[in-house]
């Protein structure tokens, strides 16, 4: 289960997260949607500890664990995955090498033993079946040169592989033509378990019609706003965000 | 002066070779130590670095050779070598060379004070203006001659290993040729031998390294530099002459130099040949290292690339000086040059001066030179997904250096290669938890 409590953040003289609360149970699938500005990259560059942020306060609990002083590789392996909007490209580094590095670096700091390679590879070469990426292109360097179809591919096959307790995709479906869009949903999809918890930060609707959301929240202003169920994402479709950020002036 | 006229005596030549010494002194003498305000040495200062000059090591005693053959002997035994020890050319350490392969002590070959020599010493007369050269050329007391014949293809690489001797600091001026005959295909490995330790004591080298690569030949040359004890100060230098329709290709190896200078005059003489002018160079604490290079295209349709990568840490300088000058004559000259440098702290520090001087009018050049820290994105997105900072860095810093040493043609070099960094990278991990303060 992952809570936000309260959470103000401000980024050089900017207050971008206004005493932000929301709450996400394991086995839930949450999509946060809102206005451009609204705070929701900074809500999920937060959570994973991306530096440049000031916590101002409020905290932020992974399975009853406060995480806003660990860093970002413990939170990893405390069971944290932020699929980037901007997949980073690390030419040098092969996909399938970091890959091992990074899930027995995580299982290390779990304590558990490292898996073997045999063991990873079966993994591995499940995942990328699925996800329809080719064995090549995990030999190649990560992201390096890859479209933004096969960058996004490759942050969902590194969702599976680490299989994180609670995953945050931030606006995963930008830059997506349909079918690439498709394929990074049924990958999503297959990792649903009831033990895994799911924001899925959006602008648009359409990615929740392959990832079907069980609530929806309404980001403005660093709060949220509205929540609701996954009609509510079909009702902001129709009618946009210029309610709520009325509201929020409002308030 | 007065250590060159108390020196002269014990250097060996006749009067052709004496007559060159003395013509090569007052060309040094005119320049003097190399200081700030000349151009070329403006990032190194040997006027400021050589603060004293040390005595000139003598040939290496029977206990030294007795101690080396031990350090040579092992995973070292089976391999060709070339040994000097403190400049001096020790057969008895040395092994027995290929067929078609030859060589010869310079301090004989001077001795004999042959005219002819001298071209073959000075590559032509390849960077004759810079002082350090010259002061080599006057100073010099021994080296190998090593020939390869022509059209002869050498499987095994040789290795010319510079390994310090005397017990005390000295200084030591050698001066080697390698000629590559016509059609030949030969790989030279160039590397430094201390005792490591409390017993290693400081020197000051001033190496030359003259090739010749006759025409359709190729040559593959790696050089290692640094590891020598503190307070060493290193001056390498390496002449080239390509001919036509020939591949050259260097790798210059850098890691624990306390203050180097390693320069490369190269000159592709004739015409369709190509050049690899390549490095890596990893800096930490106090070292500073300065890789100047001048090449010079003289001959058409040559192409050449030059990359050069450094990692700076601590407090370390790095400099490159890349000067690409391409001759009249040289027409579809393709010759790229790029120098890049990653700085892993605040007091570390980069010096770039690529340059082009370009007089033949249907060329390709270009230069580029970066330097900056690590992308704090890369680094967290690696992070994000459990590697933590220390593990991050490392891997990208390994990975910079990666894809210049993946372009060594053969395998077993860039792998060792590829352990040196790691081995450097390592180190540098194991002195930053060291001094990383207990937490409570």
């Amino acid at each position: 289960m992952l809570e936000v409590k309260d959470v103000t953040v401000s980024a050089g003289d900017r207050q971008i997260l206004n005493g932000l609360t929301l709450t996400i149970r394991d086995g839930e699938v949450a999509a946060l949607m809102g206005p451009n500005g609204s705070g929701k990259s900074t809500l999920a560059y937060v959570m994973s500890g991306k530096p440049g942020y000031i916590i101002e306060s409020g905290e932020i609990l992974l399975n009853g664990e406060n995480i806003l002083d660990d860093e970002p590789d413990v939170r990893a392996a405390k069971g944290l995955f932020l699929a980037f909007q901007h997949p980073v490209e690390i030419p040098g580094v092969a996909a399938m090498t970091f890959l091992k590095a990074a899930l027995n670096a995580q299982r290390k700091y779990r304590g558990e033993s490292e898996l073997s390679t045999p063991d990873f590879m079966k993994r591995m070469r499940t995942a990328a079946k699925s996800l329809e990426i080719p064995q090549e292109m995990l030999k190649r360097a990560l992201n390096a040169g890859f479209s933004g179809g096969e960058k996004k591919r490759m942050d969902i096959l590194q969702m599976a592989v680490l299989e994180p307790s609670f995953a945050i995709l931030d606006e995963t479906d930008s830059g997506l033509d349909i079918d690439a869009l498709r394929i990074v949903a049924s990958g999503v999809n297959a990792l649903r378990a009831p033990s895994r918890g799911f924001l899925i930060i959006t602008h648009y609707q359409r990615l929740l019609n392959y990832i079907v959301p069980d609530t929806v929240h309404v980001m403005a202003q660093g709060r949220i706003v509205r929540s609701g169920g996954k009609e509510l994402a079909v009702e902001l479709e129709k009618s946009g965000y210029r309610d709520y950020t009325t509201e929020s002036a409002v308030a | 002066m007065e250590h060159y006229r108390g020196a002269k005596p014990r250097l060996p030549g006749g009067r052709n070779i004496s007559g060159w010494r003395d013509c090569c002194f007052r060309a040094f003498e005119s320049a003097g130590l190399p200081h700030r305000r000349i151009e070329s040495w403006h990032y190194t200062d040997l006027r400021a670095l050589m603060r004293e000059r040390l005595p000139l090591a003598n040939p290496p005693a029977g206990e030294a050779i007795e101690k080396l053959n031990r350090q040579l002997a092992g995973p070292m035994a089976a391999k060709r070598r070339i040994v000097l020890a403190d400049g001096y050319f020790v057969p008895e350490l040395s092994s027995p060379l290929p067929e078609g392969v030859r060589v010869r002590s310079l301090a004989a070959a001077l001795a004999e004070d042959r005219p002819g020599l001298i071209p073959l010493l000075s590559c032509g007369g390849l960077g004759e203006e810079d002082p350090v050269l010259a002061l080599n050329a006057a100073m010099m007391q021994s080296g190998a001659l090593i020939e390869v014949g022509p059209g002869v293809a050498v499987n095994e690489p040789i290795h010319l290993v510079y390994a310090a001797a005397a017990p005390s600091p000295v200084s030591y001026f050698s001066r080697s040729v390698l000629t590559v005959g016509n059609g030949a295909c030969v790989r030279l490995a160039e590397w430094g031998l201390s005792p490591g330790g409390p017993a290693s004591s400081p020197r000051q080298a001033n190496a030359v390294l003259a090739i010749d690569v006759g025409e359709g030949a190729s040559l593959f040359h790696s050089a290692k530099a640094g590891g020598a004890a503190s307070g060493s100060i290193q001056l390498d230098s390496l002449l080239a002459r390509i001919g036509a329709g020939a591949r050259f290709e260097t790798f210059s190896f850098v890691s624990g130099a306390a203050a180097l200078r390693r320069q490369m005059f190269i000159r592709l003489e004739g015409a369709d040949s190509e050049a690899s002018i390549k490095g890596v160079s990893l800096l930490r604490g106090r070292e500073h290292a300065d890789v100047t290079l001048r090449l010079e295209h003289a001959g058409a349709r040559c192409r050449s690339r030059e990359i050069f990568k450094y990692i700076a840490d601590e407090q370390a300088t790095g400099v490159f000086q890349g000067k690409i000058r391409v001759l009249p004559e040289a027409q579809k000259t393709d010759a790229k040059m790029l120098a890049k440098a990653v700085l892993l702290s605040e007091s570390a520090a980069m010096n770039s001066k690529p340059e082009l001087e370009i007089f033949a009018d249907d060329v390709v050049c270009g230069h580029g030179a970066t330097s900056g820290s690590l992308d704090k994105d890369q680094l967290f997105y690696l992070q994000s997904r459990g590697l933590r900072f220390d593990e991050a860095e490392a891997l990208l810093l390994e990975a910079f250096a990666a894809d210049v040493i993946d372009s060594i043609g053969y395998e077993e070099v860039a792998k060792r290669f590829r352990n040196a960094v790691r081995a450097w990278l390592s180190a540098r991990r194991r002195t930053e938890l060291e001094a990383e303060p207990a937490t409570a």
